[in-house]
């Protein structure tokens, strides 16, 4: 069974070759269970699927009204053997099916640490997962690596076979992490903090993205993922620490503000517990973080942060000046886009045109 | 005058607000204006406001309401389509350095209003229509319960297309996606016009949808003609009664989650922010409850369309009435069951994924006893291939493959990496064109002789049909195979070039489809330029087998002189072969409802109050208000609502009938 399991993909290779289906054909083993898994629902299914269509076009052919050979039962209308058919051949398959949902929806639980890296290969005893801290901001991606103190931008590099737990968050709209050829995405939220689990198990260059729209920038919301052999990964981390820039609070607030296409970024150095201030959304100086001192138990409670200064008010809170007002979206809107000013209004959703700017970090050309 | 006085009268609409920067909004405004010109001075040459105004807008006959709905939905439809030929455009362009000739602000606001506008103001004005139209005929009622309520509902529903249609040339529609999910929705990210164009036509619209939905369950489990129990109803009657109990139970959480996303944007309160304890996980979890029983409202009333005509072109009784009644129940409860599946990819438990993936699948048991009763209703039939029919069989292969990538999507770890794809989007516009229109277009087919009294142009509609199917399928099918590649929804531009060809063939396929929407257009045009080759004046051209076959073409303004009595539950097959005569004498005087304005004017002032509240001009939505209660409370003492039809005119129009029925009999009498 488990050797059928593991050759059926292949039986569908000739209808990928050609052709890089990379959600059927991944890199990393979670998103290679959820491929077979696809391909094993979609044969069961197909068990029930077939049948109809053939049949409906059978039928469609052998009944039609010209055909006068055919048997004309008019008031035939109810079998109930043939009901019983009906009703249970569904059935059946979505037991199979359903019996498969649970098992394979209990292992490849995103929050789940793997058990193994790839199809007979257990997790080494005493392997810890690289913690890899994702922060989604306006339109670009934040990667902190608490355990080698760097941090990148719009860049993710792992190491082959070992696995990597994320723990994500974003900074202000919800976006989904989706590496197609590592593992399902995940969504990051404002004041949450979502995890997965992953492991690629083969080198080499992979693409990343948010899949879920989170305004104007969105469309470039990409990330190269780079999976490295464990001495190419620790070369990496130490190209990356020889770079100088550190991701303090005040880098963190000037790259949280809205920007597109943002090129890669490396920081050689972090400040401490940045993540866990992004979560519960108190960077800004002076911001309290509601989880210090409210917290019940272990999570930090959600978004129960005060507000800050500068939030909208409600429309009917508005003096009449204070109104603004709404130019049609051919306009140009609001603020320029880009970073002119410190205090981002609402222009979120304004910015229309690459307006490159200086971003902290130390800019790469030409990935490795 | 000041700018506070400006800023008092106006609220937000400035100069600005208006399109003069845009030279194609321009234009598109110049054709609208200009044809709506031309058609104002052809009404007013033609003398036909006096028509128009008492006829139709102030009409409370559920066959006119109807009608008004489906070309409700069908100008929607070019409008939503135009929508989607130019996201096509924009993806098949925008690879590398082509940024395509859509910016991020256009292309937000143009696949957020395609999705707005498809479900909301085509699918559904397209469903109710049909409901409206047949429910009461095929019960043998005069009308529906509620005839006013049932015309103030057409003109709200009108009221949020027209919202929304003001949004393209006055200031911006919302740049959120089609649910509007917040936080991106909320004032902080969302400050302009845009998703409060969103919010108040939905609003709007979903009050005509619940007062609508509230009207025909009141109309089914009253009206039905003596004889008629519940398992003696026609089975299109019983996917309306679903469809309209799910309405009535969803659509107050839609208006409840979108009232709280107001106060939210109005009032600054905190339900889904990202501070004081607002949480807009609430939200997405929120319009979801609504959002999945909305796609059975939608598909439930199509399901019904199906089972008629499938028994009727086969002229056969419907292979199990009654596990096809058990299985609309069923998928209707379990529509309540099922809405956490679109949001898997949240990071809820395993445990907790797998069991609304379950439930999910479960549906599909329902439903394919539903495809199987189909296929065995054609089992041993006489089928005839008339375009509903045609339509039938596309569906029933269609909608299976829909179906199947539905199941897949249910699986939790597959749809952690199908999720937010654009397998998911061939998904969904699998089973609402697969299902839902294709339904639609079976059911125009089907009852248009019955409405109008001619049958529809063939040759354009099998030009129209081919066009469709096939289009669908070339437009869909790389939609899947890119999911497939890891491509995800609502991408305004590309990097790997190598995905370009398959936007490509989509975009043909969106071309093959806009072939098949002018051939229905021309449909239309040719049947009723030639509707005296096409006429039908026997009021039964398909060998039908419910009451409102047993009525004229088009039916007169009472339906039935006397109400029938049901003795089975293909009643008017029964009524025909028990050689059951028509009654031509004994008429009695028939007590109408009487046609009235207020349904107008009080959409129309609700119109107005949402208009003033998105511009934030107080003084107008204060006023509108108390135009909209205050006329609400002097139309309620209007108690002048009903008339009565006398028996000579009822009897008149009943010899018209006698007679040409007898003039189309053989002569053998």
């Amino acid at each position: 069974m488990t050797r059928f399991l593991r050759a059926l993909p292949l039986l569908a290779l000739p209808a990928l070759a050609g052709c890089d289906w990379v959600v059927m054909n991944p890199a990393g083993d979670v998103a290679r269970q959820q491929a077979n898994l696809i391909l094993w629902s979609t044969f069961l299914m197909l068990l029930i699927i077939v049948p109809v269509m053939v049949l409906t076009v059978l039928f469609a052919w052998r009944y039609r009204a010209t055909n006068r050979d055919a048997e004309y039962k008019p008031d035939w209308d109810h079998s109930t053997g043939l009901e019983l058919v009906i009703w249970s051949a569904p059935l059946l398959i979505i037991i199979a099916l359903g019996a498969l949902t649970w098992v394979a929806t209990h292992t490849l639980d995103p929050y789940r640490p793997l058990s193994r890296l790839a199809a007979g290969k257990p997790v080494p005893a005493g392997q810890r997962p690289l913690e890899v801290q994702v922060v989604s901001l306006d339109w670009k991606w934040l990667f902190i690596y608490p355990e080698q103190g760097i941090a990148t931008v719009n860049e993710l590099v792992v190491p082959v076979d070992r696995q990597v737990r994320f723990r994500l968050t974003s900074s202000s709209v919800m976006n989904t992490f989706y590496v197609p050829a590592m593992a399902g995405m995940i969504y990051t939220m404002p004041g949450m903090e979502t995890k997965l689990h992953a492991v690629l198990n083969r080198p080499g260059r992979f693409e990343g993205a948010s899949a879920n729209y989170s305004g104007a920038g969105f469309s470039d919301m990409r990330f190269p993922t780079l999976a490295m052999d464990s001495t190419g990964f620790d070369r990496w981390v130490a190209a990356v620490k020889g770079g100088g820039q550190r991701l303090d609070t005040r880098a963190y607030l000037t790259l949280e503000r809205p920007s597109e296409k943002v090129p890669t970024l490396r920081f050689a150095a972090i400040e401490p517990r940045l993540f866990e201030r992004a979560v519960q959304m108190c960077v800004r100086p002076g911001q309290a973080c509601m989880g210090d001192t409210m917290g019940h138990g272990t999570h930090p409670p959600v978004n129960n942060r005060p507000a800050q200064p500068g939030r909208p008010e409600g429309a009917l809170q508005k003096e009449p000046g204070e109104k603004g007002s709404s130019p049609h979206m051919s306009a140009p809107h609001g603020q320029p886009a880009g970073n002119a000013s410190p205090e981002d209004d609402g222009s979120n959703r304004n910015m229309t045109r690459l307006d490159p700017h200086a971003l902290p970090g130390r800019p790469v050309s030409g990935l490795s | 005058m000041s700018d506070t006085l400006l800023k008092t009268i106006f609220g937000r609409l400035t100069l600005e607000s208006f399109p003069i920067h845009e030279p194609i909004l321009i234009a598109t405004f110049a054709m609208v204006a200009l044809g709506g010109v031309a058609l104002v001075g052809a009404l007013t040459y033609f003398k036909l406001w006096g028509w128009l105004w008492r006829d139709w807008f102030t009409s409370v006959d559920h066959k006119k309401i109807g009608i008004m709905y489906m070309v409700l939905g069908l100008v929607m439809l070019l409008r939503g389509f135009a929508d989607a030929i130019m996201m096509r455009l924009q993806q098949a362009m925008a690879f590398g350095g082509n940024e395509g000739y859509l910016n991020a602000h256009h292309y937000d606001q143009i696949f957020t209003a395609h999705g707005v506008i498809m479900i909301f103001f085509v699918a559904m004005p397209f469903v109710t229509g049909l409901m409206n139209y047949v429910v009461p005929l095929q019960i043998g009622a005069r009308d529906v319960s509620f005839p006013f309520l049932n015309n103030f509902s057409f003109w709200m529903t009108t009221a949020g297309a027209v919202i929304v249609m003001a949004s393209l040339f006055v200031g911006e529609f919302a740049r959120t996606g089609w649910l509007a999910m917040a936080p991106l929705s909320g004032l902080d990210y969302s400050p302009d016009v845009g998703v409060d164009y969103y919010i108040w036509a939905l609003q709007v619209a979903g009050v005509g949808t619940l007062l609508s939905g509230v009207n025909l369950i009141a109309t089914i489990v009253k009206m039905r003609a003596p004889g008629m129990t519940l398992m003696k109803m026609p089975i299109f009657t019983w996917s309306a009664l679903t469809t309209n109990v799910l309405i009535v139970a969803a659509f107050p959480i839609l208006t409840a989650v979108l009232a709280m996303l107001s106060l939210d944007r109005y009032v600054g309160t905190n339900f889904f922010t990202n501070t004081l304890g607002g949480n807009p996980m609430m939200y997405v979890n929120m319009i979801w409850i609504w959002g999945h029983p909305e796609v059975y409202i939608l598909i439930l009333p199509a399901f019904g369309v199906f089972s008629e005509v499938t028994s009727t072109f086969t002229g056969k009784r419907l292979f199990g009435y009654t596990s096809m009644v058990y299985a609309l129940l069923v998928i209707t409860i379990l529509a309540y069951l099922v809405w956490l599946h679109h949001f898997f990819t949240m990071g809820s438990g395993a445990s907790v994924n797998s069991f609304f993936g379950i439930t999910t699948m479960i549906i599909s048991i329902p439903t394919g006893a539903k495809i199987f009763n189909w296929l065995f209703t054609m089992y041993k039939g006489r089928i005839r291939f008339e375009l509903p029919m045609m339509w039938t069989i596309a569906f029933m292969l269609t909608f299976v493959i829909g179906g199947m990538t539905g199941v897949l999507l249910a699986v939790p770890p597959a749809d952690f990496v199908l999720h937010n794809s654009l397998f998911l989007v061939a998904h969904f516009h699998n089973v609402i064109i697969g299902g839902v229109l294709f339904g639609m277009f079976a059911g125009i087919n089907y009852w248009w002789p019955k409405a109008f009294g001619y049958t529809l142009d063939k040759r354009w509609g099998t030009i129209s049909f081919w066009c469709w199917v096939v289009g669908f399928w070339v437009a869909f099918t790389p939609l899947y195979i890119l999911g497939l590649m890891g491509v995800t929804r609502r991408l305004r531009h590309f990097e790997d070039p190598s995905l370009q060809i398959w936007f490509v063939i989509a975009g043909i396929g969106v071309a093959i489809i806009a072939m098949g929407i002018l051939a229905l257009l021309i449909q239309l045009y040719v049947s009723v330029r030639d509707r005296e080759r096409l006429r039908d004046v026997t009021g039964d051209p398909w060998g039908g087998r419910t009451l409102e076959w047993a009525t004229s073409s088009p039916p007169p303004e009472y339906n039935f002189a006397f109400t029938p009595v049901v003795h089975d539950l293909d009643a008017w097959y029964d009524m025909k072969s028990r050689e059951a005569e028509r009654p031509v004498g004994g008429f009695r005087d028939i007590h109408m409802p009487k046609n009235t304005a207020a349904g107008v004017v009080l959409a129309g002032l609700s119109a107005v109050t949402a208009l003033a509240m998105i511009w934030y001009m107080w003084w107008l939505a204060i006023l509108a208000f108390a135009g909209i209660v205050g006329f609400a409370i002097w139309h309620s003492f209007d108690y002048d609502g009903d008339y009565h039809i006398p028996a000579e005119e009822v009897a008149r129009v009943e010899d018209a009938r006698t007679h040409s029925l007898a003039s189309t009999k053989p002569a053998e009498a």
